[in-house]
């Protein structure tokens, strides 16, 4: 049994938690636990007890963190409950201190959150409420009256089956989902029921939040090769429409292949179609 | 003890062991695993140990049938399914285990109402098929990305007549043991989530067989988390 193993100076989180610092962008696993940065000083050089006089001890500045998806706070720490890479974001501005941290990985299945904006399909229509499917666990409902100018009388045309792009007002994990196609203002602002034609398909969660980000540039590609209308919903659906079936069909392959093809496969491949 | 790594377009596969022949009572068959196969399962993982291969996909957190709801609680079930013939009572008695070790590392609290439904199929049974079954079953939660608070394996360990120990026995091995044990432990503290054993052995063969299982599924835990930075190392 001695000879088992020679064991590895590494353990797998094995009781001792590192700081979240030096684990930025790095793989983490769930199981593993997170130190602040504010606890990293409390732990002193090798914690031997030894401490640097503080004429205000006791007062120490506490720095609010926020915790993101795949994060929980576990008493001090951070205990993380997905596998992925770790992301930070500073501190944006003059108020909010401590920044947020978050676990970013690869996700197929959807869990609504509020202010999300995603794409539903209506499955029922009950007295004042239509179901909507979102690809969560449960369908979110959706007021009639919560289009651009509905009212009692004058009901928006929606039928079973159509497509709605809207955002949520209500999504925790105790109450049934609600969502909305108006903002605050009350104005449609791009959401309610999407138009006839075109298709739609599903994508990792993943995928989506890399064509949402600023900096994308598949997007940018795509339009120059055909005029077309997208809509992105953060639950993985995508609604694309170009002006001929094969187009869109051409479109609905490349931004599925996009997850997995590295940035030159997909220029060649955009070259070779932009000449056909 | 050294692991030989291949990186092919797919499969990542990591040695735990020496190659043959295996020191008695030490070491681990190959290993191997693969994610994100099946494109219909929120989360799905191939595990294989030597010859024993097992197939696992991950559902959710979906909707439950309103019967099945807990009010507090995801509702986690496992569905094993053997390689020929109808599931029987020895497989009912192993989804259970599988359960209750899920049951004890997902964080089910957060996702109250649904329902995470874990389905496995051998593939091959060559011995330490439970455990197989296990680490698969770990490695598809983490695919489907269902929150946990820890990651767990599970590790197989056989008494011979003699008393010698042996980890990952083989189907022979096994029908040759006096004692098998399955032990599922999790990553954090090497804490025992699970033991099923099955023969006859004393007090210090028990504690004895916990240890070598504990050291040994640090081979395997290394194992997963090579495994997983290669898949993340790609995006």
């Amino acid at each position: 049994m001695a000879g088992v193993v020679a064991v590895a100076a590494e353990s797998l989180a094995g009781g001792r938690a590192r700081a979240a610092r030096t684990v930025l962008d790095q793989v983490v696993l769930p199981g593993e636990e997170l130190l602040l940065p504010e606890q990293e000083d409390a732990e002193g050089p090798g914690g031997t007890g030894e401490r640097p006089l503080r004429l205000n001890a006791g007062v120490r500045a506490r720095v609010r963190v926020v915790c993101g998806p795949g994060l929980r706070r576990c008493g001090d720490r951070l205990l993380v409950t997905k596998c992925g890479r770790l992301r930070y974001k500073e501190p944006g501005g003059s108020g909010g201190g401590g920044g947020v941290y978050w676990v970013d990985s690869q996700q197929k299945r959807y869990v609504p959150v509020k202010g999300d904006h995603v794409i539903g399909i209506v499955t029922a229509k009950s007295g004042d409420i239509f179901k909507v499917d979102v690809g969560g666990s449960e369908p979110a409902s959706l007021s009639y009256l919560a289009f651009e100018g509905a009212t009692k009388r004058n009901r928006p045309n929606v039928q079973v089956g159509d497509l709605i792009y809207g955002q949520f007002v209500v999504a925790n994990k105790d109450m049934e989902p609600e969502m909305v196609c108006i903002d605050s203002c009350g104005r449609a602002n791009g959401m309610g029921v999407i138009g006839q034609d075109g298709l739609l398909f599903k994508v990792t969660l993943g995928l989506i939040r890399k064509l949402l980000a600023p900096d994308c540039e598949i997007l940018q590609e795509v339009g120059k090769l055909y005029p077309l209308e997208i809509v992105f919903g953060m639950n993985g659906r995508i609604w694309v429409k170009a002006k001929t079936i094969q187009q869109t069909l051409i479109l609905a392959n490349i931004l599925e292949a996009c997850e997995h093809m590295t940035a030159d496969q997909r220029k060649q491949i955009f070259s070779r179609l932009a000449e056909s | 003890m050294e692991g030989v790594m291949q990186t092919d377009a797919k499969m990542r596969t990591e040695s735990g062991a020496e190659s043959s022949p295996r020191a008695p009572g030490c070491s681990l068959r190959h290993f191997a695993c693969e994610q994100n196969l099946l494109s219909r399962p929120d989360g799905s993982a191939s595990f294989l140990q030597g010859d024993t291969s097992v197939l696992a996909g991950v559902y959710g957190p979906a909707e439950v049938k309103v019967s099945k709801e807990i009010f507090n609680k995801a509702t986690l079930e496992v569905i094993l399914r053997p390689k020929i013939g109808l599931p029987g009572v020895a497989e009912k008695s192993r989804e259970r285990l599988i359960r209750n070790t899920c049951e004890a590392v997902v964080l089910g609290a957060l996702h109250p109402r649904t329902s995470i439904t874990v389905v496995l199929q051998v593939v091959s049974d060559a011995g330490s098929l439970l455990a197989c079954c296990l680490n698969a079953a770990c490695m598809a939660l983490v695919d489907a990305g269902v929150p946990m608070r820890a990651l767990f394996c599970g590790v197989t360990c056989a008494l011979d007549s003699e008393g010698t120990l042996v980890l990952d026995p083989t189907a022979k091995q096994e029908k040759e043991a006096r004692a098998i044990l399955t032990f599922a432990l999790d990553s954090v503290e090497r804490k025992l989530l699970m033991s099923t054993t099955k023969g006859l052995y004393s007090d210090a063969e028990l504690q004895q067989c916990l240890a070598a299982a504990q050291a040994a599924s640090q081979h395997v835990f290394r194992f997963y988390r090579e495994s997983l930075q290669r898949r993340y190392s790609k995006s």
